[in-house]
């Protein structure tokens, strides 16, 4: 277990199917020490191979499969407690029936975010990690073709809520998104940086509590800029609706772009494979 | 962090390597690990040594070879020495600086048998 944050990677269940971990997984090599290699002289191999490559390896099979449908896949990061879920859930109810939407929710345990966003009637699939303290691209590919999704549709991967671990692992997104809500810190994009590098989008949630709080909102997103000049930012209130309409419009016109991108070489005869992709109607 | 998965992933780096250049016995493993990267060393020390267990890189020693944080003003193009992601610029004072090295981490090399 990892000692930063306890984290582990063993026993990932998708709707509540084991995906990865102990049954699952290639069983590391055990150790081989037969008489042949005793007292063998050492040799040094060089490798040179980024640790991420894997993770990077999969981002791209799901970018690749996303532009080449019109997808616009967002992933979604904060601190737990953020409002990540209740936001979704009001944008889902903005978005219904203009364009096709699908979910997928990562938690540690438990269904309960999925099951409140098919409250809304839009599909949504559980990833737990168990001890995983984040989304990886794999986890990402292996359930997509567990859901319906639809051309020129979009699709919102929730993230573990965690401010650290997400920022490495690319799913394969066109943006990540990062949510601070206004209960937290204003120091939070500098105590931790690289999630707020990562970001394109942050959403700064809860502004309908502002004036019962201490919260410095111009220094908050100062922070953000320090760490990533190029950052966007909205105030919202998922629950109150302000500053909704903002994000909603920052959705449309990325979905535009997506959907405008001509597809690269290779990718259409790739897609013909792949059925569950149904078009819009 | 996620300095588990990290390891996990080394794991199997080394199991490829083994498999295509035919050794049964890792001695040493050299990461590099950038300033500016997402490891935590210690963090990484613990999980190295739990993953490895019952595989061909148990009781392997572990050397972390850091490089420095490099950043180029995007304003004036300065480059410089940083240790974190929100440094200002040592001769403008513009943040926002391009990383431009020391944000890798990477298998160097392996010592094998």
């Amino acid at each position: 277990m990892c000692l930063t944050c306890g984290c582990g990677t063993n026993d990932v269940f998708i709707r509540g199917k084991q995906a990865r971990g102990a049954s699952t997984a290639a069983a590391p090599m055990r150790i081989h020490l037969d008489a042949a290699t005793q007292g063998e002289a050492s040799r040094i191999i060089k490798l040179e191979q980024d640790i991420l490559a894997k993770n990077d390896g999969f981002a791209d099979k799901n970018r690749s499969l996303f532009s080449a449908n019109g997808i616009l896949a967002l992933n979604l990061v904060s601190s737990p407690g953020s409002g990540k879920t209740t936001l979704l859930v009001k944008t889902l109810e903005a978005l219904k029936g203009k364009v096709p939407l699908a979910v997928i929710e990562g938690d540690q345990q438990t269904d309960n975010d999925a099951e409140r966003i098919r409250a809304t009637g839009v599909e949504a699939i559980q990833i737990n990690t168990g001890k995983g303290c984040h989304l990886d691209a794999q986890m990402v590919e292996r359930s997509l073709p567990q859901m319906s999704l639809h051309k020129q549709g979009m699709l919102f991967i929730e993230n573990v809520g965690n401010l650290v671990c997400p920022a490495a692992f690319d799913l394969g997104e066109a943006a990540k998104v990062v949510v601070l809500s206004v209960t937290e810190g204003e120091d939070k994009p500098l105590k931790y940086p690289d999630m707020f590098k990562a970001a394109k989008l942050m959403l700064l949630n809860k502004c309908d509590l502002l004036p019962y709080l201490t919260f410095d909102v111009a220094r908050a997103e100062e922070y953000a800029r320090r760490v990533n000049p190029d950052i966007q930012i909205f105030r919202i209130s998922a629950t109150s609706g302000e500053g909704m309409p903002a994000w909603l419009e920052w959705l449309r016109l990325k979905h535009i772009t997506i959907n405008s991108l001509p597809p690269q070489a290779g990718e259409g005869a790739g897609m013909r494979g792949v059925g569950y992709i149904q078009p819009v109607a | 962090m996620h300095e588990m998965s990290l390891a996990e992933n080394v794991r199997e780096i080394i199991e490829d390597a083994s498999r295509k250049q035919h050794f049964q016995r890792v001695k040493t493993v050299w990461l590099e690990v950038g300033k500016l990267s997402c490891v935590e060393q210690e963090a990484m020390r613990f999980c190295f040594e739990s993953v490895m267990k019952d595989t061909i890189a148990e009781g392997a020693t572990l050397e972390i070879v850091e490089t420095e944080g490099q950043g180029r003003c995007t304003q004036c193009g300065n480059e410089m020495q940083i240790s974190t992601l929100y440094e200002a610029c040592s001769k403008c004072g513009s943040y926002g600086l391009q990383v431009i090295a020391g944000d890798a981490m990477r298998v160097k090399e392996l010592e094998v048998a």
